[in-house]
């Protein structure tokens, strides 16, 4: 296995940097599928005869253990190149498919957990941050653009599982054309296979094609003194266990935290949002579940591209900023939302959209910001440490919005004033952030790695200073 | 590892190709794997598009 070693990736001269890309966007096309089992969620409801929470807690488990994995692995990532990390990222996520059918086969729950929600969460953790600090390193230039193609693709894999998924489905099961349809297991089981071998193919396209720069490569033109121009980018290192030590951390932790939770508010109501929001006084809402379905698609959509044209943004704004306006105007818009979201449906529409993509855009800035504050020696660590921050956001942020609605009432007798204590705690904690981002300023020097002395025989030692005050 | 010790690590062939910069790119190879992700990203927007239009329908 020593083709999956990192020096056996290194670049050869020639080598066209923007091959590095798609093969990232191999692996996060193929794990954003998370974002796709609602699918086959009802099928799994009656294949198993559990409940809507004993199915999701499959999802709940593979995005715990996305943050716990990444968090963990991020330094092994590091240590052991991109190659080796896609590679196994795909046996992980594969074999979390495989394991799965075979629960589904079985009619065993708990080997659809153990293997989509344990085995392939894992894949998912170490997928997510596996190109993340190859791209930084391959375009130091434009480092936000980098990542955000690739975290574009997490957004985008669910849009491509979803349709595909049903196709499937329909393909795999006889009774298919039936009214009220419902697809059996053993359709769901076989969809598994069939993702779990598709999947395993096209992200070993992504391993066998990254590469990594050589040291010292830089792209033509490229004058690092410009990029130091800028107060909060540093040409320092920082490892991840001092990382976590500082100050900045934990102020991007929370501007990121915030983010994601107020984002999660409005993604995971969706449907029943836009409908509740047009309810008339009969009960009856001027929001189809068909046109609700249309506005869940466009919210696809915003939190893709937000993915991709903010992250690229950010590259000329500079990161804080863009955090600024992710989370000052994100709160003026969720205010909008809640105080007058209900007096047309193209300003519902607008707002939710634009909020979206600033959440889309968080998760996709947020590698470049932290390789501006950290450097690029052991970033990917540091941002699997940070994606904890996205499982906390993944349990706080549908349990606020619930917590409220559970006290205004029942589904289906919801409407627009019922949303708005909710919003506007949301509105609370993305100023919060907005703080937070704020305060973020240079790390300390004390906690940068030594540079290295030529003159010096004797190997610097990595020093550990004390958490920052 | 510290970054101090990050040069010990590189090779020959490592360091041989250090500031080197990209030419006499594949074109066919960048073609067919921008086609590989991006065929199917573009059916999936457009699967999602026309789920869309019924907001506007």
């Amino acid at each position: 296995m020593g083709w999956l070693d990192r020096e056996r990736t290194i670049a050869p001269p020639g080598f066209n940097r923007w091959l590095v890309p798609p093969a990232a966007l191999a692996v996060h096309l193929c794990i954003g599928q998370a974002y796709a089992t609602s699918v086959y969620k009802t099928a799994l409801v009656k294949h198993f005869g559990a409940s809507l929470t004993e199915i999701g807690v499959i999802f709940s488990i593979a995005i715990v253990m996305l943050g716990l994995s990444a968090a963990v692995m991020g330094t092994w990532v590091d240590k052991n190149g991109p190659r080796k990390a896609m590679f196994t990222s795909a046996v992980f996520w594969a074999s979390g498919f495989l394991i799965g059918s075979l629960g589904i086969f079985s009619g065993q729950l708990w080997l659809v957990y153990l293997g989509y929600g344990f085995i392939g969460g894992i894949g998912l953790g170490i997928g997510y941050i596996s190109p993340v600090s190859t791209l930084i390193k391959w375009f130091p230039d434009r480092p936000g653009l980098a990542t955000g193609m690739a975290i574009m693709g997490f957004g985008g894999g669910a849009l491509i599982a979803s349709p595909v998924s049903t196709a499937l489905l329909k393909m795999y099961d006889p009774n298919s054309g039936a009214q009220g349809w419902v697809a059996s297991g053993d359709a769901v089981g076989k969809l598994f296979l069939t993702l779990g071998a598709v999947y395993l193919a096209y992200m070993l396209f992504g391993a066998l094609t990254i590469k990594v720069p050589a040291d010292g490569w830089k792209p033509a033109g490229f004058d690092p003194s410009k990029v130091k121009a800028a107060t909060l980018v540093t040409t320092d290192n920082v490892s991840a266990k001092n990382a976590v030590k500082t100050r900045q951390f934990w102020l991007v932790w929370i501007a990121l935290f915030c983010n994601v939770t107020a984002g999660i508010g409005i993604l995971e109501q969706a449907a029943p949002m836009i409908q509740d929001f047009f309810r008339q006084s009969d009960g009856v809402s001027l929001v189809s579940a068909a046109v609700a379905s249309g506005f869940v698609g466009l919210l696809s959509i915003g939190n893709m591209s937000g993915r991709f044209a903010w992250s690229a943004t950010s590259d000329i704004t500079g990161r804080k900023r863009i955090y600024m306006m992710y989370l000052g105007v994100g709160a003026v818009l969720y205010t909008v939302l809640a105080l007058a979201g209900s007096a047309t449906t193209f300003l519902y529409v607008a707002l939710a959209f634009v909020i979206i993509s600033f959440y889309g855009g968080g998760f996709a800035t947020v590698p470049a910001y932290l390789r501006d504050l950290f450097g690029t020696f052991q970033v990917g660590a540091i941002h699997g440490r940070l994606l904890t921050a996205w499982s906390a956001a993944g349990i706080a942020g549908p349990l606020i919005v619930n917590a409220f609605l559970d006290a205004q009432g029942k589904p289906g007798q919801l409407t627009a004033a019922s949303y708005q204590p909710a919003l506007l705690t949301m509105v609370g904690l993305l100023v919060v952030g907005f703080v937070a981002n704020l305060l973020v300023k240079p790390v300390d020097s004390r906690f940068h790695e030594p540079r290295p002395e030529p003159a010096r025989t004797e190997p610097a030692r990595s020093e550990e200073p004390a958490m920052e005050a | 590892m510290s970054a101090a010790q990050i040069p010990a690590n590189q090779t020959p062939a490592n360091q041989q190709y250090a500031n080197q910069t990209p030419v006499n790119p594949s074109t066919g190879k960048l073609v067919a794997a921008w086609a590989l992700v991006g065929v199917p990203l573009g059916y999936g927007v457009y699967e999602t598009l026309t789920r869309v239009a019924a907001l506007f329908g």
